[in-house]
This record gives structure tokens, C-alpha cells and sequence, in this order.
């Protein structure tokens, strides 16, 4: 036992969440990219003298989970501690140290007390653009994609460098925003020091490692308390995707075992030539948090409760995607690996995880067509995002269109329509396309835009969930499938690539609902009259699907 | 009888109690009186708390010249579900924006999280043809074809209350207005509420839900007023009677009875306005307000005089303190957040054997253990009572018999078993928590607000307010605390200071270089006519305060800055000085502003509110010298770690000027302060106890 009491080690241990929170904060009120603000698509942490994670805040999406914890184990090694100045930011946007891709930018600080670095605060934030062929998977390797920045000294003992700023700026199509959001990254750097000296001054701490030792051994503990109560055994699963040129394959295998668990995506089809290769460290954020989700949920990320998940895959598989492939989209299939693994947990835990949903997020970049560029018509970039069902739960139907992995917020058309030239026409649920079952998958829904003026504007599409619907779970039914045309008599078009909407004629997407949880016969009467009185399922499918035997047969 | 004229009678319905005040003219109380509330008709126990304050004065009702009433059960109704049966109209091809929202799960980890009840059932969603575009355009006329079918489907879903939401009805109400019509025509009975009267803002999600609680609680409130009027003027009250609202503002019964939504948390607003006041007359233009409870504590940022104001807050959420998992309502508001933090909150400890308090609480049955009436749970009283900061003779006037050895046996079970504590350990264990949530919970509302805690002056009251005032201050990086007179009542005084007020908020998306300057003249003298009536028809006479306000944000942010516009039209140049301000304030909260970035506008809004008289500052003391204890009592003291003996004081024998050095307790019979042993207290010229830090402790 340490000389600090438990509890005073557990209220440092709320601060320092506190702190990260506040780190979260600022970084989202300040950003200009709008996956940024709607979505909270950051991450912010504090790690310890040895590169350890002891908190980070919550945020809108799992893509960052423990991405950072690794990006600072790298940055350490590159740069020396006994060289490190206070002011001193380090910097860097490589997908194979950041976050998957290149609009990921990573800051660190050492942070010092009593004129030592006692840890470090770091965090990750998009930036809207880094030039190259920009967000979308036309590129055909990491170089055609845009900047990519190797790990730098940013901000030299508090003086920005200016050259490395300027190069930033002329390398992208939103200079003022890039900026502006590089700004705010180092703002929430700065505030993580602040905060983080102030508390170890407020509590009389030399150095972190009682407090760090504390909530690593605690974290650690709990996850392996967590794992015990997962059945042994190996587990296999696969998972058939729309990928871009042809279908691919994602195969994993989870191994439960005493003391740690891993998963293994060996199987998993090559890399594809488009820009929707996954490197390993994002694939690992959005499978761990799939399987944290179920095992241990309450206990926070940090280094110790992370620490027994690991995740591995053959160098070249899609989801361990080696340089110098293209990984623009690498989130839509790095948000269906969660279904992967939930595939394998399933079988370890059948009453506890939920059916496949849509997961792969249906975001609409739109842009204005070149020609509107060139001709003075009306220019713009706008991304929307959109979501189906997720997948039925063990004991209540899925949520209908709502994100799941991902936490982003969809967007309303108010506001939408306030900042671009398109006019929304529809948006409601999809009838029928919840998977049936004993709970019924989360529905997708319909979405109807045109333009508001006399220009046509292209859509940039990479989702999933075309070919192959979201499977149900233990007897239940799959989700209706994504489907996307121009005109409502258009023909189906595929998942990814640039489409272009004429003016006058609406974008029709349908996004995918979520698979049923159970047999469909065990559904209640109750629900099934439900459901059809309020139109979630059409009277042919309470019928015929539901078995339905008549509003007053209750059971 | 004494001739009284110019008597002002404050009313607040709480869920448990109904207070009263009475004042004369020139603001000194008379009379104060807590009475049960009656939940069958909350208008018998007004009455009663009224016709008491009046007895005990030797008052008459023909005295009375301003009467002021604020209840709880508009938001009850909302929480209890006990409002009308509400359909919901929005624009053909959106029967879905209350299933879809924002499309968000507000907690990313919980796999099996249920989304809040928004009251509609989509079986009584219906949709109308006819659009509207962004700038208030008719981009197809409104279906009146089809209003035939809908008033059927009305009729035989069997509601009482219809909410309309059409696609951008702020910019151009007409189609809502003639469905409004129409319907009213067809269903005379039916009560309707249009979402461009009850939140004219962007984001048809938002506005659907303030239109839907709107209409939800209207039947209701509008019987409830027109009963509270006539059994007050029956029994002799001749002034009209106003309404407290969220905004801090009053506004007349008629106001109330068509958009209740405003009546909903009047009561908390009540006790941010007694906090503003209080902090005027004490020269603190930089305040926290804290107001600890039985269940929750309440935090409030005041600058200037003025409670934060806000846009939005969520009600009847699915996981109570969790941001998103409730219904949006859109109104303008006083900024509260609410922890739940109180002296009922209970502890225990997790799997990982980290302590948690609350938001569970043992309420006031069975409440704390060391109350003894059936409580074996350990609370946050429990935790103050081994730590020897209540005494336990002098709680509640000894009208209730403290047992510490309850509490030792709760707390040294639940919580000092498990982690190998024992109970007084155990019980700084919880109260270090729950002080750190909530010290934590006012940082982070800061952060989000862009301001700083540690400059300001903690006004602390509630049950247990000033007797966590200093721990949560400490750890807040909070410096003086000002613990007023009689903490423990609190809302209904503060309604006595509140002008009769109405805010207007509104959408118009603008880019401020483009912005066509005559048109948002007139844009803004229609809202100020609008806002102006319903305040005129409140306080016929006196000058008014008119505020208007810009919301803006470089284009693409997320979030707004308030920026105040001169009280005149906008001229051509002022949008130089607007760019100018916005940067300005841009640059406050973040570090720096960004140069070259487009600039637009959302909303505007009017304010217009009654001229109140500003409060005169607390005349000046001189030092009295260290006032001399009653008795002493052993606590445990948190900042050393050890036993100390701390001096008890009773408050009513304490005089302007008299001066107290920490570790001490300030017992008066609603509450205790406790002064840590780095703070010192010292009283005021109001009665106010001030507290102050010592130097040197960080």
C-alpha cells in the first residue's frame, strides 16, 4: 500500500479524467472541421513519464482509442526526454502512427513540473484537408492522398514553426481552417499541462507514479476480473464486405484466454487498390471497442485495462494495411470490425452481444461540380451524415437510424440547407427494414435530396452494406440492405465512387437497416401489433414474417 | 389593521413544500412561511401560505399591489407524464424527425442504452404536403387537399393536443398558420400549439420537442392559471398575477397559459436571481452560485450581476445527469447544471474498488442512516456527521435526533469494510468524492462556457451548501465564499427581484459580410413589437431595457458566440465593429481569433424587461474583533488530516464585523457553515458570513 490513501489516489484519478474531458473540450469547441464538432472525432489523453496511458476523454468516435497510446510510444523513441524544453510540441500525421489517415494530426507535450517533464498530454484531431485527391478512395496510393508529415517539433520551447505551418497551409484546399485547427490542438495541449501541473501542485505530487501505478494496477485488475467471466475457447468468425472492386473477406479468430484476449484477423482478404486499406492501429480501436463494450464497459481506457486486449493480422491483410497503399476511407470497413469480432464474442457470450447493424457510417460529401468552379456557379463542400439501424440487442430491438460504432450526430436539415445549395425532400424511416426476430433490427432510413438551384453537385460515396445486409444473431433475420440511385427510377448503384446528381433530379439513399436478435416467432404479439400500428412493419410482413394473428392476441 | 399599501407577495409551488414571502415597498421581508404543498389542487396550499403571511403582518389582500407565483408542476408534469394526449404535424416526407433526431447514442459504451420517451408515438406523427425553403420561400403550397383526411385521423387518434412543426416555419410561419386555422376551425376543442410561436429556431428536431412539451402541458397549466386566478380574486386579490418563468423574467398569465414550456425550472432560475442580487449588493461581479440540496446541487455562472443564460436544456432524461439522454427544449433559459450531489446522495464502492456517491439518493425517506428513520444506506450527511461538522444537538433546531453511530455502522459497512477503512476514514473518502464531482462537474461547466472558476466569489445556500462551500471551493481553485442570510429558503425571495421580462430568440442565417443591414432592422422591430407587448401587458408603465443579440461562429464551427448589438437599427457600418466584437471575444475564449475566416450569423434575439432598481452596495463595516465561540465540538479536519477541535458559533449571535478563524461551525437551524481550517469568515454589514482563503495555500 502507498502512502497515499486510496481514496485521495481515486479522486486523482477523477481529475485526471477531468482533465482529459476538459482537454476534449476545448479542442471540439475551437475545431473547424465539421466531423470535428458534430461528431467529436478527437482524442485527448495524458500518458506518464514511460509513454503509459492514464486517461483519455470519451469522446464522439472509437477510432482513436489507443491509437495515441502507440503514436507517443513512437515519438518517445524518436525524440529524447532530456532534450525536451517546456513549450516544446511535437507533431505528426502519419497513418501508421496516428490515426489511419493522413487528416489525422497527433500533437504531444512534455509537461513539466518543478523544471522536470513529468508526462506527457497529447491528442488527435481531422483536419479538413491535406490536398492530394482529398477525402475520398480514388487514390491510388498514400502519395496520391495528400501531405504526410513525418514526427516533428512543431512548437519549439512555445515559438511555432512558421515553415511547417506555411507548408500545412499550401498544401491544402482549406488553408484558414487547417490552421485554425491546428491552433486548436495545441490549445488542448496546452490546457492538459496547465491542468495537469496545477493538480500536481494542488495534491503535493513530485512525479505521477503512485497515481499512475494506482490506476493501471486498479484498470488492470478489473478488465482481468472481466475476462475470467468470459468461456475460454478459441472463436472463429467471418464477415463478407462490399469493399470497392470486389467483395472482400474479413476473417478473425479471438482467443480467450486466462489472462488477456486476442484477436487475430489472419484470413482477411489482400489490400484493395483504392483508398479503403486499414491500417492495423485503427482496425485495433474499433475492435477493441466493440469487445470493450461487453467486457468491462465501466472501467476507463488507460494503458492497464487496454493492455490485455490485442489485436494482430497478417502484414498486408486489408485491416493490417502496410505503406504506401491508400487509406483515405479506411473507417468504412474499419467501423464493420466490430461486427467481425462480435461474430467470434457471440459464441463465447450469446446472451450478451448484439445482432451486425448497419455500423458503416452513410456520410454524403457533397461538392460542387468543377465546371461550377471554373464558371463562377455556386461552390461548395458540405458532408452529411446519415446512419441505418443498429443491430438488435439480447433483450430489446435495435435503435433505428443511429450511429453504432461510430457516436457521431447526424445532422438536421435546417441547418443543412442554411450552409448548402440542396434541398432535402425526405427523411423517415424505412418500413420492413429492421431484420425480424425475436427484437427486431434498427431501422434504416430514406433520404431524398436535390439541388436548390440549377447546378448539378457530386456525392463522393464509400459505405457498406449494399451487397451484403447486416446479419441477424441466433435465429434472427437480416436487415433490409443499403441501396442507393439517381431518380427514383435510377438504377442501383454501387457502395463507392463519385456520382453526380443532375439538377432536378433527387439522390435516393436508403441506408441499411440492423439484423434481428432471436427467432422471429418468439417476437410478442404485443410488439408485432405495435410495430404495424405505428408503421415500422408493413401489414404483409406482420402476416407473413411476423406470423401476426390480430390486434387483441396480446402474448 | 395596519394600512398597508405596496405589499409584494412571492409564491413558489416545490414538489414537497410552497413558499411564501411577503414585502413591503421597500423590499424588507415581513413574512416568510413554508405550508405543504397539495398536489390535488396545488392552488388550496398557495392560498393558505398566502392568507398566513398576510395574518401574521396584520396585512390585508387589498395591500397586495404585485403578486408572484412560480410552481413546479409544469415540470412535473413533463417528468410524471401526466400531461395531454399530443399528435404532431411536420412536413410531408419528415413523419420521422423525433424517431431519427440526431442519431446518437448518448453513451458511447452502453450497448443496451433505450433512447428518451419524446412523448408523440410516430402512430400520432402525421405529415402535411407544402414546403418552405431556408429563406422563407414557398417551395409548394401548403396540401390543403389533404386536410380533410388529416382532421379525421386527429379525431380518431383521440388527442387533445396537436403540436405543428412545418420545415422552416421561423422564416415564414404562413402555411403553420393557415393548418392552424383550419384545424381549429374543424376541431374547436383542440389545443395547438405551432413551433414558430413556441421556439422560432433552426433544427426541426429541437423545435418539434419544444413544441411537443408545449402543447403536452398547455391544457393543463391553462385550467391551473385560470383556477389560481379566480379563487385569488375571489378571496379579494386585485393585481394581476405574474409568472416566473425560465429566463429569470416575469410574464403575464395569459403569456403563461399559451407557451407553459417558459414556466418550466422557474423555481432553480428563482434562486439564480437571489444569487445575482445578493452579488450586487456585495460588488462580486464574478460569481458561482451553489446551491446544494437534499438530491442534487445546482451550479451558476454569473457575471456582471446576470445569471448565464442559455438556449436549450434537456428534461425528462432516461439517465439522469447524462447529457443527451433527454428531450431538447429550446427556450431561452438560466444556465444551472445540476450533479447529483446532495446530503441524501448514497455511497458505496464499484467492482474496482473505486468509491461512488450518488446520483442515487436516500432522499428525505428513509434519508441518511444517522437520521434513524429506516436509512441503512450511507450518505453524504452520514459522512459529514462522523466527520464531526454537523452537531448533532443542534440539527434542525434538535427537532431531529442525530445518531452518529448509525452513520458509523452505514458507512464502515457499505464503504470502509470493502476498502479496509475505517468509518471516519472511510467517510472523508466519500465526502473527497463527492466534492470532487462536483468541484469537477462547475470546472468543466466553465470550460464549456469558456470561463475560469478561480477568480470568482462562491455564493453557497441550500441545505447543504455552506457546509461544503469551502471543500468545494478548495478543489475549485475558488478563493471567497459568501454564504447569505436564511440559506436554506431561497427561490420565492429571489422572485421579488426579477423584472417582468420576454426574450425573443429566432433564426436568420447570415453571412456578416453579405449582411443586408435594413432587412435585419426590420427583422429585429418586428421581434422587439412582438416581445414588447407581452411585457407592456405585465408592466404597463416604466422605461424598459431592450438587449439584442447576435449568435455567430467563423463558418463551419459548431458553436456560437453571443454577441451584444447596439439597441438601435444596424447601419452599414456596424458590421466592421460586429467582425471587430466577435473577434474580440473569439479571442477570450481561444486564445486567439482566426483571420480571414467567413463569418455568419444563426440567430438574433430581443430581450425586453422592466427597468428593476439596482441594488445598493452593502454598507461598510469595521472590524469587531474575533467573535467569541458558543461551545466546541471534535472534527475531523481535512486539510491537516487530523483531529482538531473546532468552535461552534451560532450564527444569530453573530454581529457585523466579528471575525472567525477556521477549523470552525456556524449553526443556525436550516443549515451549517463550515469554515475549513485554511479559510477564515468574517461578517458582512448584510449578515452575509464571508469567507476567505488564508494566503499561501494553493
Amino acid at each position: 500500500m502507498s502512502a497515499i490513501p486510496q481514496t485521495r489516489l481515486q479522486v486523482m484519478w477523477n481529475r485526471l479524467l477531468a482533465v482529459v474531458e476538459e482537454q476534449g473540450q476545448a479542442l471540439i469547441r475551437a475545431a473547424f472541421s465539421p466531423i470535428v464538432r458534430e461528431s467529436g472525432d478527437i482524442s485527448a489523453g495524458i500518458f506518464d513519464l514511460r509513454g503509459r496511458m492514464l486517461a483519455q476523454a470519451v469522446t464522439g468516435t472509437p477510432g482513436h482509442i489507443n491509437t495515441m497510446a502507440e503514436a507517443v510510444k513512437h515519438l518517445l523513441d524518436r525524440f529524447s526526454i532530456q532534450n525536451m524544453q517546456p513549450g516544446d510540441i511535437y507533431m505528426t500525421n502519419d497513418p501508421w502512427l496516428a490515426s489511419g489517415h493522413l487528416n489525422d494530426f497527433l500533437l504531444m507535450q512534455p509537461v513539466f513540473h518543478k523544471n522536470r517533464v513529468v508526462g506527457f498530454t497529447s491528442c488527435t484531431s481531422h483536419l479538413a484537408d491535406l490536398g492530394g485527391k482529398g477525402m475520398g478512395p480514388e487514390g491510388s496510393d498514400i502519395f496520391d492522398e495528400g501531405l504526410l508529415i513525418p514526427p516533428c517539433k512543431l512548437v519549439d520551447r512555445g515559438e511555432i514553426h512558421e515553415f511547417l505551418m506555411e507548408v500545412v497551409k499550401a498544401n491544402s484546399r482549406e488553408p484558414i481552417a487547417n490552421e485554425g485547427d491546428i491552433y486548436a490542438l495545441i490549445a488542448c495541449c496546452e490546457t492538459g499541462a496547465t491542468r495537469l501541473a496545477g493538480m500536481m501542485e494542488e495534491f503535493g505530487l513530485d512525479d505521477l507514479d503512485p497515481l499512475a501505478d494506482y490506476i493501471i494496477e486498479t484498470s488492470y485488475k478489473g478488465t482481468l476480473d472481466a475476462i475470467a467471466e468470459v468461456p475460454k475457447g478459441v472463436y472463429h468468425s467471418t464477415l463478407n464486405v462490399d469493399g470497392y472492386e470486389h467483395p472482400i473477406t474479413l476473417c478473425a479468430t479471438l482467443t480467450v484466454a486466462d489472462d488477456h484476449i486476442t484477436l487475430d484477423f489472419d484470413g482477411t482478404s489482400r489490400c484493395s487498390d483504392k483508398g479503403i486499406n486499414v491500417p492495423l492501429n485503427y482496425a485495433t480501436a474499433y475492435s477493441v471497442f466493440a469487445l470493450r463494450c461487453i467486457i468491462g464497459p465501466d472501467i476507463p481506457n488507460n494503458a492497464g485495462s487496454l493492455e490485455l486486449f490485442r489485436v494482430t493480422g497478417p502484414k498486408g491483410c486489408i485491416l493490417n494495411a502496410q505503406r504506401p497503399v491508400p487509406v483515405a476511407m479506411r473507417h468504412s470497413l474499419g467501423q464493420m470490425t466490430p461486427d467481425l469480432a462480435y461474430g467470434c464474442l457471440s459464441q463465447a457470450l450469446p446472451d450478451m452481444v448484439p445482432a451486425e447493424g448497419a455500423s458503416c457510417l452513410y456520410d454524403l460529401p457533397l461538392r460542387h461540380t468543377p465546371e461550377a468552379a471554373r464558371d463562377g456557379g455556386t461552390t461548395f463542400a458540405l458532408e452529411l451524415v446519415y446512419n441505418g439501424g443498429t443491430g438488435a440487442r439480447p433483450s430489446s430491438d435495435g435503435l433505428s437510424a443511429t450511429a453504432f460504432p461510430s457516436g457521431v450526430w447526424g445532422s438536421q436539415i435546417e441547418t443543412t440547407e442554411a450552409v448548402a445549395p440542396v434541398l432535402i425532400t425526405r427523411r423517415e424511416l424505412r418500413e420492413d427494414s429492421g431484420g425480424a426476430g425475436k427484437y427486431r433490427g434498427g431501422l434504416g432510413q430514406h433520404i431524398e435530396m436535390e439541388s436548390a438551384t440549377d447546378e448539378d453537385f457530386l456525392v463522393f460515396l464509400s459505405v457498406e452494406r449494399v451487397l451484403f445486409p447486416a446479419a441477424g444473431r441466433h435465429g434472427g433475420e437480416a436487415g433490409a440492405k443499403g441501396r442507393i440511385r439517381v431518380g427514383h427510377d435510377g438504377s442501383d448503384l454501387p457502395s463507392k465512387g463519385e456520382i453526380r446528381v443532375p439538377a432536378g433530379t433527387p439522390l435516393v439513399v436508403a441506408t441499411p437497416g440492423g439484423g434481428g436478435f432471436g427467432p422471429v416467432l418468439e417476437r410478442s404479439q404485443r410488439d408485432v401489433t405495435r410495430d404495424l400500428k405505428s408503421g415500422i412493419i408493413s401489414e404483409k410482413a406482420a402476416l407473413g414474417t411476423y406470423g401476426y394473428r390480430g390486434a387483441g392476441d396480446d402474448k | 389593521m395596519t394600512d398597508f399599501s405596496g405589499l409584494r407577495v412571492a409564491v413558489d409551488i416545490g414538489g414537497t413544500f410552497t413558499d411564501t414571502v411577503l414585502v413591503n415597498d421597500d423590499g424588507t421581508v415581513l413574512a416568510t412561511t413554508k405550508t405543504p404543498t397539495t398536489p390535488e389542487n396545488p392552488t388550496n396550499g398557495a392560498l393558505e401560505g398566502v392568507e398566513h403571511v398576510l395574518q401574521v403582518s396584520d396585512a390585508d389582500w387589498s395591500g397586495i399591489s404585485g403578486f408572484i407565483h412560480g410552481t413546479t408542476l409544469a415540470t412535473n408534469a413533463l417528468i410524471e407524464r401526466q400531461g395531454a394526449k399530443v399528435a404532431a404535424i411536420t412536413t410531408e416526407g419528415f413523419r420521422d424527425i423525433l424517431e431519427i433526431g440526431y442519431e446518437r447514442r448518448y453513451s458511447q459504451y452502453d450497448i443496451n442504452l433505450q433512447k428518451p420517451d419524446l412523448i408523440v408515438p410516430r402512430e400520432l406523427c402525421f405529415t402535411i404536403g407544402g414546403r418552405m425553403d431556408v429563406h422563407g420561400h414557398q417551395r409548394a403550397d401548403l396540401d390543403e387537399a389533404a386536410l380533410p383526411a388529416l382532421v379525421s385521423a386527429l379525431q380518431r387518434s383521440g388527442a387533445g393536443a396537436v403540436a405543428i412543426c412545418l420545415m422552416h416555419s421561423y422564416a415564414n410561419p404562413s402555411h403553420e398558420l393557415r393548418l392552424r386555422d383550419s384545424l381549429q376551425k374543424a376541431l374547436p376543442e383542440l389545443s395547438i400549439s405551432l413551433s414558430h410561436e413556441v421556439s422560432p429556431e433552426a433544427r426541426e428536431f429541437d423545435r418539434l420537442c419544444t413544441t411537443i412539451a408545449n402543447a403536452y402541458i398547455q391544457p393543463l397549466m391553462a385550467r391551473y392559471l385560470s383556477e389560481f386566478q379566480e379563487r385569488f380574486s375571489a378571496v379579494g386579490l386585485t393585481c394581476p398575477i405574474l409568472m416566473m418563468t425560465a429566463g429569470g423574467g416575469m410574464t403575464t398569465v395569459e403569456t403563461a397559459a399559451a407557451l407553459p414550456i417558459r414556466l418550466v425550472e422557474s423555481g432553480p432560475a428563482g434562486g439564480a436571481i437571489l444569487a445575482a442580487h445578493i452579488a450586487q449588493r456585495a460588488q462580486a461581479g464574478s460569481v458561482l452560485s451553489f446551491d446544494m440540496g437534499g438530491t442534487t446541487a445546482k451550479l451558476c455562472l454569473i457575471d456582471n450581476y446576470q445569471p448565464q443564460s442559455a438556449r436549450k436544456f434537456e428534461i425528462a432524461r432516461a439517465e439522469r445527469f447524462i447529457k443527451g439522454s433527454g428531450m431538447p427544449v429550446r427556450i431561452p433559459v438560466l444556465e444551472m447544471i445540476e450533479i447529483g450531489a446532495g446530503g441524501g446522495s448514497i455511497a458505496s464502492v464499484d467492482r474496482l474498488g473505486r468509491v461512488q456517491v450518488g446520483p442515487l439518493s436516500a432522499g428525505s425517506e428513509p434519508g441518511p442512516a444517522a437520521f434513524d428513520k429506516g436509512g441503512t444506506e450511507p450518505t453524504v450527511t452520514d459522512a459529514d456527521v462522523l466527520q464531526g461538522l454537523i452537531e448533532p444537538a443542534s440539527f434542525a433546531e434538535g427537532r431531529l435526533t442525530i445518531k452518529p453511530d448509525l452513520a458509523s455502522i452505514a458507512v464502515g459497512q457499505a464503504v470502509g469494510g470493502p476498502l479496509s477503512l475505517s468509518a471516519v476514514e472511510a467517510a472523508a473518502g466519500i465526502s473527497e468524492i463527492v466534492d470532487e464531482n462536483m468541484a469537477g462537474a462547475g470546472r468543466m461547466h466553465a470550460v464549456e462556457s469558456g470561463k475560469d472558476l478561480g477568480a470568482r466569489t462562491m455564493i453557497a445556500f441550500g441545505g447543504n451548501g455552506p457546509l461544503h462551500a469551502t471543500r468545494v471551493a478548495r478543489r475549485a481553485g475558488v478563493r471567497r465564499i459568501l454564504i447569505p442570510r436564511d440559506p436554506g429558503v431561497g427561490s420565492a425571495v429571489g422572485f421579488l427581484f426579477a423584472p417582468v421580462s420576454f426574450e425573443i430568440v429566432r433564426s436568420r442565417y447570415a453571412r456578416l459580410d453579405s449582411l443586408d443591414v435594413s432587412d435585419i432592422s426590420r427583422f429585429f422591430d418586428t421581434m422587439t413589437e412582438e416581445a414588447e407587448a407581452v411585457v407592456r401587458a405585465g408592466a404597463p408603465v416604466g422605461e424598459l431595457n431592450y438587449t439584442r443579440t447576435a449568435f455567430m461562429r467563423y463558418h463551419g464551427q459548431g458553436h456560437e458566440i453571443e454577441i451584444t448589438l447596439p439597441d438601435r437599427s444596424l447601419e452599414a457600418g456596424d458590421i466592421e465593429t460586429l467582425r471587430l466584437a466577435f473577434e474580440a471575444e473569439y479571442s477570450r475564449q481561444f486564445s486567439r481569433s482566426v483571420p480571414g475566416m467567413e463569418i455568419e450569423i444563426l440567430n438574433w434575439s430581443v430581450q425586453v424587461a422592466s427597468r428593476t432598481s439596482e441594488a445598493d452596495a452593502i454598507a461598510k463595516t469595521t472590524a469587531q474583533g474575533s467573535a467569541k465561540p458558543d461551545r466546541s465540538h471534535d472534527i475531523l479536519c481535512e486539510v491537516s488530516g487530523e483531529r482538531r477541535k473546532a468552535s461552534i458559533y451560532d450564527r444569530g449571535n453573530l454581529g457585523p464585523g466579528q471575525y472567525i478563524e477556521g477549523p470552525a461551525l456556524i449553526v443556525e437551524p436550516q443549515t451549517t457553515t463550515y469554515v475549513s481550517a485554511d479559510f477564515t469568515a468574517a461578517i458582512d454589514g448584510d449578515g452575509n458570513i464571508i469567507l476567505e482563503r488564508l494566503e499561501g495555500q494553493s
